[in-house]
């Protein structure tokens, strides 16, 4: 067996034997199954019922004001301010609305108050303007003498039909999926990158620190044992993803078993594809269709490509970074820089992406190795021509080839070094020896 | 070929500093080789050299009469003097897979495995982890794993560090035993009662350069400063110290002895040690005649402190 493959091995078993491996890949679906419960549930909570108190000296919109499941209104207009301004004090009411008796609309748009001890949410205030905004324009629209009726008939609803190129119905909300499910790929990157480029950093601070290191590149070079501990590794992760992929379909079959759920509805279409179809039965299929429509294989394919070039050529950055280090408290001042373009490729393809998948920043850091792995992932399910995910692809190998031979050397020179932390500079200065 | 290792006039440098400067061995095959030096004086770069851990600026290091190559790392045993096994893998698993990183197959390394536990007793430690192991005991560990291969060249940095002195001397006779059956080994030590001890050849490294080379003998020889110490008893010893004044150079010293006689260390100088035999005769009984050896501690603190 070659000496490389020794060392996978014995990297890819140490992980996998490790017990918080062992925890986090079967507990960490329940921790997510746990929360998505608890969100569910929390939204499901009725919220508390808040009494608001009306002061209107009009008379004329008290009646506008129906009480819901979160806010009660009542009527004290015949109480005196004073003392509903101190029971608003003493916490008797959430909120006192005072419409003062004012004969001019235009004066009285201006003139109405609302008193509260804590501030209220934008949304209710908004509801609050808007039934009276609705009323007064009533009454003006009677007062020029306009009938209110014709009025409300002539009123026009547009929604616009969208189809495509090709002819077919195109549907609203798709454009947000692709970027669910563009992101749940770009996401899983990030944060595999990140996990497993930890645990590579961890583990060369472990033989450091072990001083196995000498005995080691005594019989091996540093190199190999660099890449076979990234290999190893990483390894290790896709079986985690792997297991986490197989538990969590089954979940899915057994959940829509036990509930007699339509696995369309319940599956990949998620809430937009619900909504739609409270509308109309055959929006969903439609969705389903456009889903599977998808560039499916493509976003497969580079999904793998893309997570491997991805996390080797920032797993050689950790390597490096737990070579130069005695300890992982040191290692702050170097992550830093390295989780940055991390974040900033998840904002772009947030940002950037959805609003513009195919413009010019959407495109130039889907070509930045740094970002390439999370911005190209979700630009895919837009529709990205092949030739720019094989340029991308290509880059982002060229440039794991030349990080590799970098954090080598500083690898090379970094294992034998210790005691003292080692600068920026100082890393520098190390490519030369 | 004669030679397990020679080193020609290596350099090694780390930006500025020189580690090694022009550095030149040659280490005789079956021998046990004394490397002397103080600490930072470069013993731990030559090492590396050798062990093809880093790569030398300048200079060659030819091995078994073969340019030093890749596969040379099988034929070598090598223990650091900071000692390191994994702490959570099982002593038997470790073992195995260090043997097989310096190509071993399985078969052979557990073969050699089961040899070495029986010899040094500690069978019973297959599936104990290094952190539960106490430090003689993980030193123990480290050994069988230096020499698990059947090195050629076994090179061991501070061998005793850390051992008790049962232990130390368990892992001195198995040196020895291996150096018998054909095994040249490197010592990197500051102890020197177990250079006097073991090695047949030493070389003192001091600030990046070698200071001394050749046979323990060799080296004493040429270090000896013809001095006697001697005990003497007599009735006349004014008269004697008259006498030994006048051809030698004299000091007062001590060692151990059954009698209460005059203890002298006596430099000859020109005369031989039958000249100082006959002045004492002459005077007195004599119940000690010893040249002074120099010690290698002596020759290692002169050295280091003229330079």
């Amino acid at each position: 067996m070659s000496k490389t493959l020794l060392i996978i091995k014995r990297e890819f078993v140490a992980k996998v034997r490790n017990k918080s491996f062992i925890v986090m890949t079967f507990l960490s679906p329940l921790l997510f199954v746990a929360i998505g419960v608890f969100v569910g549930y929390l939204s499901t909570m009725k919220a508390e019922l808040k009494t608001i108190a009306i002061h209107d000296e009009t008379g004329r919109f008290v009646n506008e004001f129906k009480t819901d499941q979160e806010y009660k209104y009542v009527d004290l207009s015949q109480v005196d301010l004073k003392t509903l301004k101190d029971s608003i004090v003493s916490e008797s009411y959430e909120g006192l609305l005072i419409i003062p008796k004012l004969d001019d609309n235009a004066k009285l748009q201006k003139g109405i108050q609302y008193v509260s001890n804590d501030s209220p949410s934008v949304s209710f205030t908004e509801d609050l303007e808007d039934i009276i905004a609705k009323k007064i324009t009533a009454e003006n629209f009677q007062k020029a003498g306009l009938d209110t009726l014709k009025i409300n008939n002539a009123k026009a609803d547009v929604s616009i039909y969208l189809e495509k190129a090709s002819g077919e119905q195109a549907l609203k909300g798709l454009n947000e999926i692709k970027i669910i499910i563009g992101g749940a790929f770009g996401y899983l990157i990030m944060m595999f990158i990140i996990l497993y480029g930890n645990m590579v950093m961890r583990s060369v601070i472990e033989e450091k620190t072990s001083r196995i290191i000498e005995v080691i590149i005594s019989s091996v070079k540093p190199f190999q044992l660099m890449m076979g501990k990234i290999i190893g590794t990483s390894l290790a992760g896709i079986l985690q993803f792997l297991i986490w992929a197989v538990l969590g379909l089954s979940a899915m079959f057994i959940l829509s078993g036990m509930l007699g759920v339509h696995m369309g509805a319940s599956g990949a279409a998620g809430a937009q594809a619900v909504e739609a179809a409270q509308h109309s039965g055959s929006d969903i299929q439609m969705y389903i269709k456009e889903l599977w429509n998808l560039p499916i294989a493509t976003i497969l394919i580079s999904f793998i490509i893309y997570f491997i070039g991805g996390y080797f050529l920032y797993s050689s950055f950790y390597a490096s970074i737990g070579a130069a280090v005695d300890n992982e408290t040191d290692s702050q001042q170097f992550l830093l820089p390295i989780i940055m373009p991390l974040i900033l490729g998840v904002y772009i393809g947030f940002f950037t992406v959805m609003n513009d998948p195919h413009g010019t920043i959407a495109t130039v850091f889907s070509m930045i190795p740094l970002t390439s792995p999370i911005v190209m992932m979700m630009r895919i399910p837009f529709g990205v021509p092949t030739w720019q995910i094989i340029v991308s692809m290509l880059i982002l190998f060229g440039t794991f080839l030349g990080v590799v031979w970098f954090a080598a050397k500083i690898y090379r020179v970094g294992i034998l070094m210790y005691g003292k932390k080692p600068s920026w500079k100082e890393l520098a200065k190390w490519l030369r020896y | 070929m004669s030679n397990i290792l020679e080193v020609n006039k290596v350099v090694k440098q780390y930006g500025d500093y020189t580690a090694l400067n022009e550095v030149s061995l040659t280490v005789p095959k079956g021998s046990i080789y004394g490397l002397l030096g103080p600490n930072g004086a470069g013993k731990t770069s030559l090492i590396r050299i050798i062990n093809q851990i880093t790569m030398p600026d300048g200079g060659d290091v030819i091995l078994d009469g073969e340019k030093l190559k890749p596969e040379h790392v099988a034929v070598i045993g090598y223990m650091p003097e900071e000692r390191g096994l994994y702490k959570t893998m099982k002593v038997g698993e470790q073992c195995l897979y260090l043997a097989q990183l310096k190509g071993l197959s399985k078969q052979e390394a557990k073969q050699q495995l089961d040899y070495w536990f029986e010899r040094l007793e500690i069978q019973g430690w297959w599936n104990k982890k290094i952190q539960e192991l106490s430090k003689g005991m993980a030193q123990k560990i480290q050994f069988v794993v230096t020499v698990l291969h059947k090195p050629k060249l076994l090179i061991l940095d501070e061998p005793f560090s850390g051992f008790d002195p049962v232990n130390a001397n368990l892992i001195k006779d198995e040196i020895i035993e291996l150096n018998k059956q054909g095994t040249s080994v490197i010592f990197s030590t500051h102890r020197m009662e177990s250079v006097e001890e073991m090695c047949d050849y030493i070389a003192l490294i001091h600030k990046s350069n070698k200071l001394i080379e050749g046979k323990l003998i060799d080296v004493k020889k040429k270090f000896r400063s013809n001095s006697y110490e001697v005990g003497i008893l007599s009735d006349n010893i004014e008269g004697l110290m008259y006498d030994l004044s006048q051809k030698f150079t004299l000091s007062q010293t001590d060692f151990k002895s059954l009698n209460d006689e005059l203890k002298l260390e006596i430099n000859l100088g020109n005369a031989t040690p039958n000249d100082l035999l006959n002045t004492l005769v002459q005077r007195g009984q004599v119940t000690h005649f010893v040249e002074k050896i120099p010690s290698m501690n002596d020759i290692f603190i002169k050295t280091v402190s003229e330079k």
